[in-house]
Order: structure tokens, then C-alpha cells, then sequence
């Protein structure tokens, strides 16, 4: 029976029609279909970034605003939004699902492929190729690799950061240790030797030993650095089985295993120690660290240790990718061009290892990095960056990467068994593999 | 008297057949007012609490890829993937585990402080103070105190080395870890019950305290027979906003564990926040948000229901 008036029922459909309408304007904020035409009036351009460095800010404008002004029929502004780097690729997300887009962005290396693989990027290449003086050639192939999908390219990996360790030599020489670097010269610099030097090390100072900077027993993917010594991988290429079980991959970890727990050379969980604070021994991070130094004690840098199957160098990377559902996707591509054209690339080389092979020698580098000498720069950055292999990633990476996590928790126990936990980790994450 | 004119107006109304008569001129006046009062409550309500519930069942009922751009109608796929999940089932069970733990605690110890503080001693205003302030710190900025604290190397275990005793790990094992979320969320909010708890004490008449002391009651008796049913109305509301509070703890999680280690911390929100912003399921979340909804919906009515049994003097 309906006890609805009349009124009673028009006040009812009205307010289910504003409900409805409500939620379907909320839903069509999943995005509108990306413009590619050229607009026909100046537009707005914004790229999100995770760095809040003024200097870095302020030459990123610079460039841009040349561009405006070179340009005024294309774009009347651009900006740069800082999005904080512990939430970054989340705050990104978010931007998207809210039809809030924005027309470029940086993109981490570990979503790389997602990003890649769901159409979330334009393709860039012929925009790149066609641009004047762009020298496309320049641009290293290896740096290029994990931005490629067929034969479009769809981010500029504008940041070739190489894996380094960092010594801290007044504290391994009052401990009585062998000069690292020495080691290095003589072909004897090993995980085995950096792990004794540094359980030596933090058994006199009180302190730690070897820390995996950002590791935190949580960012797992950073301890490739280490078993990329033993030719393990968590992966192969393809990304569709798990060899997280495989004899070197256990190996790997049972050397970083007891080289928490049983050695002592490196900081278990839990323990906080920063290497640039005096806190360690040593520390395995990318070289743009170096700023931390404040000369309160002698250190010295080095390239990555060599594990049983010999010494891999190892770089974290960085893309702007010019997003597909954004409003003006053909001025971004064209404002990228340009952003990332060779005079430019340069300045940019003054914060990030460019992926350019005429950008890539100390003298250039030597800029960016007034701590670090020409030789260092030439063994760590420059030889760093040639052959070298980025972290983990995968196109299911967000959900791999915290079930791995979950998973390897099990492992950061002195009595944990190894094998065992990397079994289970497999049988977790075979199903993700697949996608 | 104006409300007398209308119920007249309504009983004619429905009385007659015939067209309704006008309303007077006063009566529009009124209801004008009355409308226009309500309005932006109203209108707020429709638009921040309504409308997101119709479109999250929306949003649930799709699948929503948002790095590809994709919004499909997928029925209740979603909702099937649910009774699927066992990652969802760990966090459900991590909830009732940490919804029980808290709940428990935070109203036993609420209410022992509460009775504690009543006392007409010297120095219980400090003590209220002492117990309240957590109430108005920065939760986040209270969790990231409490995981320095909580470290391997922290206070809390730098203060028990003190008294010989080594304390444990408390982030990195699965059960030290829900307890000291548990803690931590604790301390943080059970000075607001203990001052809920302290009004309603107060407000227990002396007289009905006096006359039970003369009938001959001890001390618990005259807690259990006469205190215990005049505050009943206070223990509702604080088990009520209580264990709804318990089940959408978030920032405490995110802060102290990540979920972690495993997924022994990884509660039913935190879970829904890794679908919809880490892994980037807008839908599958929503439909975790509209189960969220359901849930705490369902607890609070059987609390609403019971509370005719246990409850008295709600008016």
C-alpha cells in the first residue's frame, strides 16, 4: 500500500533526483576524455614533483617561463606542485581519480611499468624525436628501457641516480679496518669485506655498521643493491613467476640475514642509525646524498661492493611523463621537449644525472656535486650509470610490493629460517605476478 | 497557538475531498522560517554525508581502473570478490581483535579513573588535566612520539632496562605490535570517556548513596546497585562512540606499524585505505567502505535495541 501523497511523492523523486544527480557528478569525476588538438586559446600547464628544493624549484621555472615567453600562443603559465615524496605516487592517484590530472609529473621507477602499461602516459618519442636540436640519439638507451612500451617511449627519465656507498673512514680507522678504498683499488672490495669491516667497525665505535639507507625492513626493493652481488633477482624480466627462491636469491638473503643477526654489521629492526649523523659505519644510498655531509668526520665514497657473482651498479631513476587524460597533453609533450632539450638538460644535470651520454662526464657532474671529486664522480656516477640496473619494478608493483613486505617480516628474526620464508613469499605472490 | 492552527488545518485537509484550503498567510510565514533554519543543516547533510553514501555504493558497484582512465558497471563483482578475500578477513579479524582490546580497556580504565578522580581528595584537578591533555594533542603528532618510544632502542624499553627487565621489540612482533596500537590509541582518548564518565558520577544524587549506605550496602554493593544503573546512560553513549571509534582507527596504523608486521595490524579502514589509494581499486574499496558502513550500522542498532535491558532512567 503507498501512503504517499501526491506532494508527498514529487518531494520524494526530487530529492532521489538530486541524490542521483549528486553521485553522478561525483562519478563523472573519474575524468573526461583527453583534448589532443592544440588549443585554441593559451593554456595552463601543471607538473607535479616531489621535490621542494628552492634552487631546484626556482631553475625548473626558469626554463619554463623561456617557454612561455617563447611560446605565448601555446601557454600562458606554468607551475610546479610539490607534492610530499612519502605519499607521492598516492597523492598523484588521488589527483587522477578526482578528474584533476595534472599535465606532467614525476613518476617513481617502482610504478613505472603500471603507469607504462595502463595508458595513463602519452607516448612522447615522436613528439621528442621531431623537437629541434633535441638529439633524441644523446639520450642512453639503457636509461630509456623501463619507459618504453612497442616503440613509444612515455616518460624522460630525467634523474639516473647510481647506488653508491658512503664510508665513514675516521670511524673505520680507529677501529683498526682496512681503508675501503684501498680495498677498491686492489680489486678486494666485496659484501664479505664491508660486511667484517663493518661489524668491526660498530663492535668499537658503539654504534652501527652497514645501513641500507631507507630499507627500514619495510622498502625490501632497496636491498637489491646487495643481491645484485649474487645475480638474484626477485623476478625475471617478464615479471611472471617468482625466484625469490631461487639458490643465489636465498644465499643473498641469508647473507643480509646474518649479517643482521648474527654478525652485527648491520642495524637490526627497529634500530634507527643515521650514516650522515655520524650513527654508521657505512651506508649504501644513491649518490645525491652527498649534500647531507657536513665534514664532522672524514668519509669517503665508493662504488657498490661485488657479491659471489661479481660487482653490478645499480641506479634509481626517475621519468616526467606527460599524462593522457589531462587537458592539454600535446602542449605538455611539447613543453617536455623543451624542458628536456640538450642546453636544458644540462642545467637539470646540476641536480640529476641526466640520461644523456654527452651529459654524462664529471665535469658536467662536478656542478651538482661540489663534495665529490673527479674521480669520484667518474667511478661512481659516471662508470655508475653505464650497465647499470634499476630496482625491482613490476606493472602489479603496488600490491607485490606490499605483499613481499608482509611477507619478509617473518624473515627479520634471529631464528627465522630463510628458505622457508621465501617459499611462502613465492606462493604469496605468484597469483600477483599474473596480475 | 500557531500549532493548533495547523493540526485544525491538517484534520480538515484530510477530512475533506474537496481541494486543500489555503494555508494562511502566517502559517507560509512560519514554515519559511522554519525551512530556511534548517536548511543548511540540511543541505549539508545532503551534500557531505548523502550524496558521498549514494555515490560510494556507486563507485562499488563498478570496476574503476584510474591510472586507465576506466569506469565499467560491474555489478556486484566487487561485493562477490569480498566473500573471496582472505586478505579482507585478516583485517576484520585484526579489527575485532584491536575493536575488543580497546573497547575493554578504554571503558574499564575510563571508568576507574572516573571514580578514582571523584574522590574529594587533593590534587585531583592535576590529575584530570594529566589525563585529559592527550584529548587535544595532535594524534599524529602523539603516534610519532609513542614510535620513537616504542622502538627496539626507545624509552619504553631504555626504561625497563632500568629495572632489568629487556623489553621486547614492540613493532616488529604480531602481537606486541596490536597491543601497542591498542596503548597508544588508549591513552590518546581515554581521558575524554573518564571525563564522560566523571560528569555522570557527579550527577548521582548523595541522597540515594546516603540511604543505601544505611540499608547496610558496602561500598561495591552500593557501586554495582546504584551507581552502575544511573550512569548506564553515559556507558551507552561512551560504548557507542567507543567501539564506532575503535573500528575506524586509521592514522595510528598508518604512523606506528603500516599495517605491519605481516598484516597483524592491518585493520579494516587501513585495509581499505591500500585498496583505494595505494593500489589504486576504487571500486573494490568502496565496496570495503559500504561493508565499513554496514558494520558499525549493525552494532550500533543492537547496542540502540539492547539498551532497553540494561539502561535505565533515559529520561
Amino acid at each position: 500500500m503507498n501512503h504517499f501523497t501526491p506532494r508527498r511523492r514529487r518531494t520524494a523523486l526530487v530529492a532521489a533526483a538530486g541524490i542521483a544527480a549528486s553521485a553522478l557528478v561525483l562519478a563523472s569525476c573519474s575524468g573526461s576524455p583527453a583534448a589532443t588538438e592544440t588549443p585554441d586559446e593559451p593554456v595552463s600547464l601543471r607538473m607535479t614533483v616531489w621535490t621542494a628544493d628552492e634552487t631546484q624549484l626556482a631553475q625548473f621555472q626558469e626554463i619554463a617561463d623561456a617557454y612561455v615567453a617563447e611560446n605565448p600562443e601555446l601557454v600562458s603559465d606554468i607551475t610546479f606542485e610539490t607534492l610530499p615524496f612519502a605519499d607521492y605516487t598516492t597523492s598523484l592517484t588521488t589527483q587522477l581519480a578526482g578528474g584533476n590530472a595534472p599535465d606532467l609529473g614525476w613518476i617513481m621507477e617502482s610504478y613505472a611499468p603500471e603507469f607504462v602499461q595502463s595508458g595513463a602516459l602519452a607516448d612522447i618519442s615522436q613528439t621528442l624525436k621531431d623537437a629541434e636540436g633535441y638529439e633524441y640519439d644523446d639520450l642512453l638507451d639503457s636509461s630509456l628501457e623501463l619507459w618504453q612500451k612497442d616503440d613509444g617511449l612515455y616518460a624522460y627519465p630525467f634523474s639516473n641516480s647510481p647506488f653508491a656507498i658512503f664510508v665513514n673512514t675516521t670511524q673505520i680507522a680507529a677501529a683498526g679496518q682496512p681503508n675501503p678504498a684501498d680495498l677498491a683499488a686492489s680489486g678486494d672490495w666485496t659484501y664479505e669485506n664491508a660486511r667484517d669491516i663493518s661489524a668491526a667497525t660498530a663492535a668499537v665505535s658503539g654504534k652501527q655498521g652497514l645501513v641500507a639507507r631507507d630499507f627500514d625492513f619495510k622498502v625490501w626493493e632497496n636491498l637489491s643493491t646487495i643481491w645484485n652481488g649474487w645475480d638474484a633477482e626477485p623476478w625475471p624480466a617478464d615479471g611472471a613467476s617468482c625466484t625469490f627462491t631461487e639458490p643465489e636469491m636465498v644465499e643473498a638473503m641469508t647473507w643480509i640475514h646474518d649479517a643482521i643477526f648474527v654478525d652485527g654489521a648491520m642495524p637490526g629492526p627497529g634500530v634507527t642509525a643515521d650514516f650522515f649523523a655520524g650513527d654508521a659505519a657505512m651506508t649504501i644510498t644513491q649518490i645525491s646524498r652527498a649534500s647531507a655531509l657536513d665534514g664532522s668526520f672524514e668519509w669517503d665514497v665508493l662504488p657498490l661492493p661485488a657479491g659471489p657473482e661479481g660487482q653490478q651498479n645499480v641506479i634509481g631513476q626517475a621519468g616526467i611523463g606527460v599524462f593522457a587524460n589531462a587537458k592539454n597533453p600535446t602542449v605538455a609533450a611539447d613543453f617536455l621537449a623543451y624542458f628536456t632539450q640538450p642546453d636544458n638538460a644540462e642545467k637539470l644535470a646540476a641536480f640529476f644525472p641526466p640520461p644523456r651520454e654527452s651529459l654524462l662526464n664529471a665535469d658536467v657532474l662536478a656542478v651538482a656535486n661540489p663534495k665529490l671529486s673527479a674521480e669520484q664522480l667518474q667511478a661512481v656516477v659516471v662508470d655508475g650509470i653505464q650497465g647499470a640496473v634499476t630496482k625491482p619494478t613490476h606493472v602489479n608493483f603496488a600490491k607485490v610490493q606490499d605483499a613481499v613486505r608482509a611477507q619478509l617480516d617473518a624473515m627479520w628474526t634471529a631464528d627465522a629460517d630463510v628458505e622457508a620464508v621465501l617459499d611462502k613469499t613465492c606462493s604469496t605472490i605468484a597469483p600477483l605476478l599474473k596480475g | 497557538m500557531t500549532s493548533t492552527v495547523v493540526e485544525q488545518t491538517t484534520r480538515t485537509a484530510e477530512r475533506s475531498e474537496g481541494p486543500r484550503p489555503r494555508r494562511s498567510a502566517a502559517v507560509r510565514a512560519d514554515w519559511i522560517v522554519g525551512y530556511t533554519m534548517v536548511a543548511p543543516a540540511v543541505l549539508g547533510a545532503l551534500a557531505f554525508v548523502i550524496a558521498p553514501l549514494v555515490a560510494v555504493l556507486w563507485f562499488s558497484l563498478h570496476d574503476w581502473n584510474v591510472l586507465a582512465n576506466t569506469f565499467v558497471f560491474s555489478g556486484t563483482d566487487n561485493y562477490e570478490r569480498m566473500l573471496a578475500d582472505e586478505g579482507l578477513k585478516d583485517s576484520l579479524l585484526a579489527s575485532l581483535w584491536f575493536s575488543i582490546g580497546l573497547v575493554v580497556f578504554n571503558i574499564s580504565l575510563a571508568l576507574l579513573l572516573a571514580v578514582l578522580l571523584n574522590q574529594k581528595l587533593p590534587g585531583t584537578t592535576t590529575f584530570r588535566t594529566f589525563f585529559f591533555s592527550p584529548v587535544v594533542v595532535s594524534l599524529v603528532a602523539w603516534t610519532i612520539v609513542w614510535s620513537f618510544l616504542l622502538q627496539a632502542d626507545g624509552g619504553i624499553n631504555g626504561f625497563l632496562s632500568l629495572i632489568g627487565i629487556e623489553g621486547p621489540n614492540w613493532l616488529r612482533g604480531e602481537f606486541t605490535a596490536m597491543v601497542s596500537v591498542i596503548v597508544v590509541q588508549l591513552f590518546k582518548n581515554v581521558g575524554l570517556n573518564m571525563i564522560l564518565f566523571l560528569a555522570a558520577l557527579q550527577s548521582v544524587p548523595e541522597e540515594i548513596l546516603e540511604a543505601a549506605r544505611i540499608d547496610g550496602a558496602g561500598a561495591w554493593r552500593r557501586f554495582r546497585s546504584v551507581t552502575l544503573p544511573l550512569i548506564s546512560p553515559t556507558i551507552l553513549l561512551v560504548s557507542i562512540i567507543t567501539i564506532v571509534g575503535s573500528l575506524e582507527v586509521f592514522a595510528q596504523i598508518a604512523v606506528l606499524t603500516g599495517g605491519g608486521p605481516g598484516n597483524s595490524t592491518t585493520v579494516l579502514v587501513y585495509y581499505l585505505y591500500q585498496q583505494a589509494f595505494r593500489f589504486n581499486d576504487f571500486g573494490y574499496a568502496s565496496a570495503i567502505s559500504v561493508l565499513l558502513f554496514v558494520i558499525v550500522l549493525v552494532l550500533t542498532l543492537i547496542q540502540w535495541q539492547t539498551r532497553k535491558r540494561w539502561v535505565f532512567h533515559e529520561n
